[in-house]
């Protein structure tokens, strides 16, 4: 299974990622919103931050959770390499991630070539059919 | 969807189901195909459905889909009634144009245009992940949002007449850093005087057409050939963060059933948290004025530098692209304040204005719209018409019109420096890959854009530009 793919959109970027698990979803659409902004590929895993996201519902669960990866470059220069211990739970009427990232200071040895300025809801979908598939257009 | 054609430059959406006023497209033939392929339109038709919405749900001619609102959306809400939307300004708060005129000749600055651009790209700070020359304090961040430009000249960025020549006079009064979450401090804390990424860009231009020259004079453009520096850019993380924080805060407040897209979330103007995000938006906008102050002021140091002066270059007007504002407009006979969304577009206001600087109020104010990477710019001035067209509103820009991963699919950064250069364009930038994203085919033709805002008299042209040199961000 390919992790995530690109979708024609005129002015911003529309992706859909694939997991089978909604957690491995998730996880997908993370490296495909850092894909926009660096190859995530060529990072180094020297740093780590374990992160938390909330949500009244998994849309706003996963608009939270893609917004850290922008948080975090904004704020310390983290260039996100890979995720761990990607976890999702239900508590009352919230749910709940955790996650491990890992990922390098940014430095001139990187390239970042793209600018993500926010995660929108705009066509934002979370299907389970044979696996999970997320939706989201990101604003550039 | 049925669109009444109302004349060459206008359709009408007429209104129809859950529509409380019918929506407005000052387009042309041409334009209109590309918006009728993505969902502009039907945004359009959305905004024309929120409670207390006046006169009409405007689009201008660079109208592209956008999230919500259509990027290029112009809505009006009755104060009492009316709301106050995040999406109805955008992310990129105060998104926004600056224009510098000079003294100078192309002939002038020949001989050193790559030195002055490559000094420019040296001082100003660009590109994803760079910060700001210096670590600010959290109190002084907040100083910033709170007197926008006016901290930039009080700390030796720029003179007080700049601050005349800025929209809101660099500081929107109704500005509150304190309703910023520690996030977006924390965000705009590394990125005060930097350009960003993305479409934002620093071009120094030379004056190559000009339509009417006792506008354009009075603008400070006197001659073809005459060298002016725009600079392009907005509030960075900072206000990305003051969107995102309170569409959440408005979901969370008043749940998202029955919008027909999430990102139309509002919250009625008068009420607490429609306030605060009044307040932290306003701060917002603060930053970004500072921040093209900051710019404009190393720009000017270059100047004096490489030229040996940076006499006359004066600031000719400094435009918001994404904002929110409390505006008196004439609504069915009567002046009545309302809350004016622009979203990707530019107030147009024409003469007598008391919002527009003393030394432009007889022409109308100064419409500064970039074009794409490589691209002519134009001048225009705003109209009286305009404000019964548009509530005073015109286009902010090109508008792209192909994905920018389909960009990078189909240019190379390397061959559009190599095509610029040969066309006597130099260029400058962080990333080959962000320069293909941008490349000119990506987006609509700004000709045409400025041409329907002329004949449609949202906007008259005034002076066209083409750069000389491109420092992408």
């Amino acid at each position: 299974m390919e992790k995530y793919k690109f979708l024609r959109h005129t002015a911003d970027a529309k992706f859909q990622a694939f997991g089978s698990t909604l957690e491995e979803a998730f996880i997908n659409a993370a490296l495909a919103t850092a894909s926009l902004m660096w190859d995530w590929e060529k990072i180094e895993k020297k740093i780590e931050h374990r992160i938390e996201a909330k949500g009244k519902d998994l849309k706003q669960l996963l608009n939270g959770f893609l917004e850290e990866i922008i948080y975090l470059l904004d704020s310390k220069m983290f260039l996100l390499s890979s995720l761990e211990n990607l976890r999702i739970e239900k508590k009352g009427s919230l749910y709940v991630l955790r996650a491990l990232f890992k990922g390098d200071k940014y430095s001139e040895k990187y390239e970042i070539y793209g600018d993500v300025k926010a995660i929108t809801y705009n066509e934002m979908e979370i299907e389970q059919n044979a696996h999970f598939m997320v939706q989201v257009v990101v604003d550039v | 969807m049925e669109l009444n054609k109302i004349n060459e430059y206008t359709w009408e959406i007429p209104k129809t189901g859950d529509m409380k006023v019918p929506a407005l497209i000052y387009t042309s033939a041409r334009l209109l195909e590309s918006i009728r392929r993505d969902m502009t339109l039907k945004q359009a038709r959305n905004v024309a459905c929120l409670r207390g919405i006046q006169r009409k749900s405007y689009v201008m001619p660079d109208a592209h889909q956008g999230y919500g609102f259509p990027i290029g959306g112009v809505a009006a809400f009755d104060m009492d009634e009316g709301v106050i939307s995040p999406g109805g300004v955008g992310y990129d708060i105060n998104c926004g144009v600056r224009l510098l005129r000079t003294d100078y000749t192309e002939k002038d600055i020949h001989e050193k245009r790559a030195q002055l651009l490559a000094e420019i790209f040296r001082e100003v700070p660009a590109g994803v992940g760079k910060g700001g020359i210096t670590r600010l304090s959290r109190n002084v961040l907040l100083e910033v949002c709170a007197k926008g430009a006016e901290w930039a000249v009080e700390n030796g960025y720029g003179t007080r007449e700049d601050l005349q020549r800025t929209e809101e006079s660099g500081r929107m009064k109704g500005a509150d850093p304190s309703h910023l979450s520690p996030r977006a401090v924390e965000r705009g804390i590394p990125q005060l005087g930097t350009l960003g990424a993305g479409n934002h860009f620093l071009e120094i231009q030379k004056v190559s057409d000009i339509y009417d020259e006792q506008v354009s004079r009075v603008f400070g453009i006197q001659f073809v050939g005459q060298i002016l520096v725009m600079i392009h850019c907005g509030s960075r993380g900072l206000g990305h963060q003051v969107a995102s924080d309170y569409i959440r805060l408005m979901e969370n407040k008043f749940g998202t059933r029955g919008l027909p897209d999430r990102e139309l979330i509002n919250a009625p103007i008068r009420s607490q948290l429609g306030q605060q995000y009044y307040k932290s938006m306003s701060a917002a906008v603060n930053f970004a004025f500072a921040n093209r102050q900051m710019i404009a002021h190393w720009v000017r140091d270059v100047f004096a530098k490489i030229m040996g002066s940076s006499e006359g270059m004066n600031q000719v007007y400094d435009v918001c692209h994404n904002v929110a504002k409390f505006e008196k407009h004439r609504i069915d006979g009567k002046d009545k304040e309302v809350c004016i969304h622009r979203k990707g577009a530019t107030r147009s206001f024409g003469p007598g204005r008391e919002e527009i600087p003393e030394v432009y109020r007889s022409v109308g104010q100064p419409v500064i719209i970039p074009g794409s990477m490589g691209t002519a710019s134009y001048i225009l001035v705003g109209t009286s018409e305009a404000e019964e067209l548009s509530f005073g509103s015109t286009a902010h820009g090109a508008g792209r019109v192909m994905s920018r991963h389909e960009a990078l699919r189909r240019f190379r950064g390397e061959q559009i420096k190599q095509e610029m250069e040969s066309r006597g364009i130099e260029l400058k930038s962080t990333s080959w890959k962000g320069v293909a994203e941008e490349a000119s085919q990506a987006y609509k033709d700004v000709d045409e854009v400025v041409n329907v805002s002329h004949k449609a008299g949202i906007g008259k042209l005034a002076a066209k530009v083409t750069p000389i040199g491109v420092m992408k961000g």
